[in-house]
This record gives structure tokens, sequence and C-alpha cells, in this order.
């Protein structure tokens, strides 16, 4: 076994996944046996070279581009809750 | 009466532009034809209700000779790509009522065209899966052969097309999401170059592996598509300009090989799916193209590569999911048991299973020994795939080990679903971009379906696989 019951539970709570007892033992052979695949590279070597990528980071100047509220509303339109223009969520302290 | 059987994109813009239809009778003929079919295939979730308005702005283009190759052309699009002021939901419940508040770059593209927006499609939750059974919408059906998968996670897409419900349609390829049901369904699915189409709009699956792709019915459609909504963005950092990667120089005059890892096609594949995959090489032969032996080391790692990148980074970009900005909220007692719940019932079975190892590949403990592995022997997979583009100009391989299966025959088993994607994945890990395109049928179960052969380029390389696509199919 690469993984156990525990485990799984461990890692639902860190993703912030809610699942129960009987998930949790499906997901456990289930995850098991797709980390047992996925586990065959752990013997590979490989020689770990630089690679000089192709690609390079993006930057642009720090300042605002959009109108003032031009996506504001839409945006917040989609959340599930708010009050004016901000998102409501439940007391954390 | 507009015969669609036989419509393409390019023979579609002659008849338009010659006014032998308007783009409303064209798209009138399509809505009737989704009316009669998308209840039995379920190819989309939502057709939109300004299709005729779109339609009229087209004509009034055509009328004014503001005419593009895409214009008044009816198309699908995927349910991960935001079209401003309509929902987009990824197949999934979590995003239930998410209306989308900009347009993806892509479709900022095709709106600049007067392209004309049918509705959008079905996909497996998140684009995670083979076969659309991951939808939390029901699954796509093949419209060849209805108890059977249309393939994914583009089905929707994919299946909008070959049911006549649409004459192209977008869909995204993480791992060979808009190949594999192409292959299924006997059209041409493109995979451009991994930064060669921007993904501004596009819902994150694996951002480094994700890349939007055309479906159409032939090659030259698949390049009108791609012709239209590729190129650099600056809200997407990782689309390149024409001047990073060097050019194929004027293959055509020359006598191109192909290259055919054979090492990799000896267990796995059906008979009768090696022998139409021969055959098409014997094609490829007459049609002048030279036949090379290769071999690519590391190609078999590629799989247990991807299936170990594609989860860490979808665990990372599903975070976003958390009830509080959009989409579904459960009410918990707290704020920690809101996310609990809201991810727990929000996210489907699959996508839940990934987060997880996602998440186990990426904690302390396990980081080196899966994910780092994986990055490096993703790139010992690049030098492999380098070295053989200097012997050959492009790669052939099947696109799928198999024809369509049956709805329900692999749901039980996520690993056996995973294996679909053995020969589609090796493109998204090496970034190249590769093509399937239909080649003949195979006999299942009584019934003839569609395979694909599926071709690879070198980066940027995507008019090579056009004229290989075109040369194949006698277009």
């Amino acid at each position: 076994m690469a993984i156990t019951k525990e485990d799984v539970k461990n890692l639902a709570d860190l993703a912030r996944i809610e699942i129960d007892d009987k998930e949790t033992e499906k997901m456990t052979k289930e995850i098991d046996s797709i980390l047992v695949y996925v586990g065959q590279i752990k013997e590979v070597k490989v020689t770990s070279e630089k690679v000089v990528l192709k690609l390079h980071n993006v930057m642009r100047d720090d300042v605002v581009t959009n109108a003032p509220n031009q996506y504001a509303e839409k945006i917040l339109r989609n959340a599930p809750a708010r009050e004016k223009s901000y998102l409501k969520v439940k007391k954390i302290l | 009466m507009i015969d669609i059987s036989t419509l393409t994109i390019f023979s579609a813009r002659k008849k338009l532009d010659s006014k032998e239809f308007s783009v409303v009778e064209l798209v009138k003929t399509y809505l009737d034809e989704i009316n009669r079919k998308n209840k039995d295939i379920n190819a989309y979730l939502e057709i939109y209700n300004d299709v005729l308005e779109q339609a009229k702005m087209a004509d009034q283009a055509i009328t004014r000779g503001e005419i593009f190759p895409m214009t008044g052309i009816p198309i699908a699009v995927k349910d991960n790509i935001l079209i401003e002021g309509k929902t987009a939901t990824s197949g999934s419940k979590i995003l239930k009522g998410f209306v989308a508040p900009y347009d993806a770059t892509v479709i900022k593209k095709l709106k600049s065209q007067h392209a004309v927006f049918l509705g959008r499609a079905n996909m497996d939750e998140f684009a995670m899966g083979s076969s659309t059974e991951n939808s939390a919408f029901g699954v796509t059906k093949n419209p060849l052969d209805p108890t059977r998968v249309a393939g994914g996670s583009s089905g929707g897409s994919v299946a909008s097309v070959a049911m006549g419900g649409a004459l192209a349609s977008l869909g995204s390829d993480t791992g060979g999401s808009v190949r594999e049901p192409t292959s299924f369904c006997g059209l041409v699915g493109l995979k451009p170059t991994y930064g060669g189409v921007s993904r501004y709009g596009l819902m994150a699956l694996g951002s480094s592996l994700d890349v939007i792709g055309p479906v159409t019915k032939t090659v030259t459609d698949s390049e009108i598509l791609w012709d239209a909504i590729k190129g650099q963005d600056k809200m997407d950092s990782t689309t390149y300009s024409e001047d990073v990667y060097p050019k194929n120089k004027n293959s055509k005059n020359k006598s191109l090989t192909i290259g055919v890892p054979y090492h990799i096609l000896e267990k796995g594949l059906r008979g009768d799916v090696r022998k139409n995959f021969d055959e098409s090489i014997e094609k490829l032969k007459k049609l002048g193209y030279k036949i090379k032996d290769i071999k690519l080391p590391n190609i078999g790692y590629s799989l247990a590569v991807y299936y170990i990148i594609m989860p860490a980074e979808a665990s990372s970009n599903l975070a976003r999911f958390d009830g509080v900005k959009y989409g579904l909220h459960i009410d918990g007692n707290d704020l920690l048991s809101d996310y609990l719940k809201t991810r727990g019932m929000g996210f489907g079975e699959e996508v839940r299973r990934r987060i997880l190892i996602g998440t186990y590949v990426l904690s302390t403990g396990y980081y080196e020994a899966y994910y780092n592995k994986a990055i490096h022997l993703r790139q010992t997979i690049s030098n492999d795939f380098q070295k053989a583009f200097t012997e050959v100009n492009a790669i052939a391989l099947p696109t799928t080990t198999g024809p369509a299966f049956k709805i329900g025959e692999k749901a039980s088993d996520p690993l056996a679903l995973y294996l679909e994607d053995v020969f589609t994945v090796p493109a998204n890990i090496v970034g190249v971009p590769a093509i399937s395109i239909p080649s003949g049928s195979v006999n299942d179960g009584g019934v003839d379906l569609p395979l694909g052969i599926q071709f690879m380029a070198p980066h940027n390389c995507e008019e090579l696989l056009f004229e290989i696509g075109k040369k194949f199919l006698g277009e």
C-alpha cells in the first residue's frame, strides 16, 4: 500500500474537501492503485541538467489598466453573498 | 434546404458570400438539427438565446463586405471557455450560475470575425476525463452509436459537430481532450503548440499543459479555425511571439520523413487497431513520405509523468473554488466548514480524487519522489523528442488504443480510463502540436467505428501537420 485511509483523510482536510468514511475507503483503494502506477517513475534515473527556457516572464508596470467599476459589479454579481462592494464571509476571529 | 451533412467552413464561406443562403438560414438549419438530436446525444448544455441576433449581425457584416474566414460560421464552445454575459460551468455543479464577466481571447478574436456561437458544449467536469461520463450534467453520447461514449473531455464539442449540430467547435486539450473524442467520432482535432493559442478566459486544469484547439470536419477547416484563434496575447504570458521557434523551411519542396516509434506499439493495441495503423502508414508511403522506425526511449513514462503533473496543477488551480467568490455555496457552522461542504459536495468524484492525488504529490515528503521527479522526466522526454525531430519531420502514432468504448465500460476503474490517454499525453508533456485525423474504421460489436491517426510536429509547425493531414485525406 502506498497510502492509508488516514493519509486520505488528512489529504482531504488539507484540500478542504469533506468526504465521508465510505468514500474515504473507496478513494484509498483507487488512489493507491494510481500512485502505484505513477510511482514507476521513482526508480528511473534522470540527469538533472539546466535547461534554458524559451519563454520568459512578462512584466508590465503596476498601474490601473481598467476603468473604475468596469468589472466590479459583474464580478460581485457572481458572489454567493455580498454586502455593498464586499464579498461576505463568516466571522474568522 | 441546406445540406449540412457535406458542409464545411470552407464550402459554407463560398455559399454565404455568394448569398446562396444567409447566415440566418444556415443557423436555423443547425438549430433544427440540434432540436432533433440534442435530447438524445446531450452535446449541448445550453443553446444561447441570442443566436439569431448574432446571425443577423453576421449577415449584415457580409452585406457590408466585412468578410473574414469565420464570418457567419456557427460553432459550439466548450463549457470552460468564457463568453461575456453567458453562463459557463466547466461541467461542474460548483460553478452553478456563474456568468462570465469577460470574453476569452479566442472568443474575442472570433467575435471580431463575426462567428456565431450556438451554445455551450458538455464536458467532463473541469476537463478531467476521457469520456464525458464525469460531467455533472450527464454523459454525451456518441452520435455514431449512442450506446458508446463520444470521448472526452471535449465530448460535447465533438458530438455537436458529429451530430450535425455545429459546423465546428472549440475544445481544450490537456492530455488528449480534443484528439481522443475527434478520433472516436470521425472528425479532425488539433492540439496546437503549447502557448500557440491564448488561454485567457479558459478555466485552467493543468496550466503547463492546457491549450485550446479546434474541432472540425476537415483539415482545411482546422487550419481556418486555428488561424482565427492563434497568436500571442498579452493576457496570457505563456503565448509566444512568432520568432520564438524556428520555422520549418519550405517543407513542400522536399520529401518528408515521418517517424514511427514502433517500440511503443508492441503491446496494448488490439490487432485490428494495429492493422488500421499499419494501413495508414502504407498509405503515407504511397503518398511519397519516407517512414522511419524511431526510438523515444522514455515515452513510456509519459502517462505516469502526466498523471503526477496534471493533478498537482489541478489541485492548485481548483483551490479558488471556495464558495466565496462565485458559484455554489453550501453553508456550514463556520468558514472552514463552508469550504469543506462546498468543495465536498460541489466537486464530482473524479475531481475530488485528482485534487487529493495532486495534494499528495505536492506534499512534504513526497514532492521529491513524485512531482520533482516527474518534472525532470518531462524534460528527458522532451529531449528525446527534440532528438527525434533532428531525424524526422513528423511523428505518427494511433490517436487511441481502440475505438469508442461503451458507456459505463470503464467507469468503475479510474486507472483504466487514464490509460486511454497513453498516445495523446506525450504531445502535451512536450508541448508540441498534434493533430488527429480519421483513418478508417474497425468493426466492434457489429458497428463500424472510426479510428484516428495522430501526427506530431516540432513546436510551432502546425502548417506541417495540415500539409500531411490534407494529403492523407485527399483534401
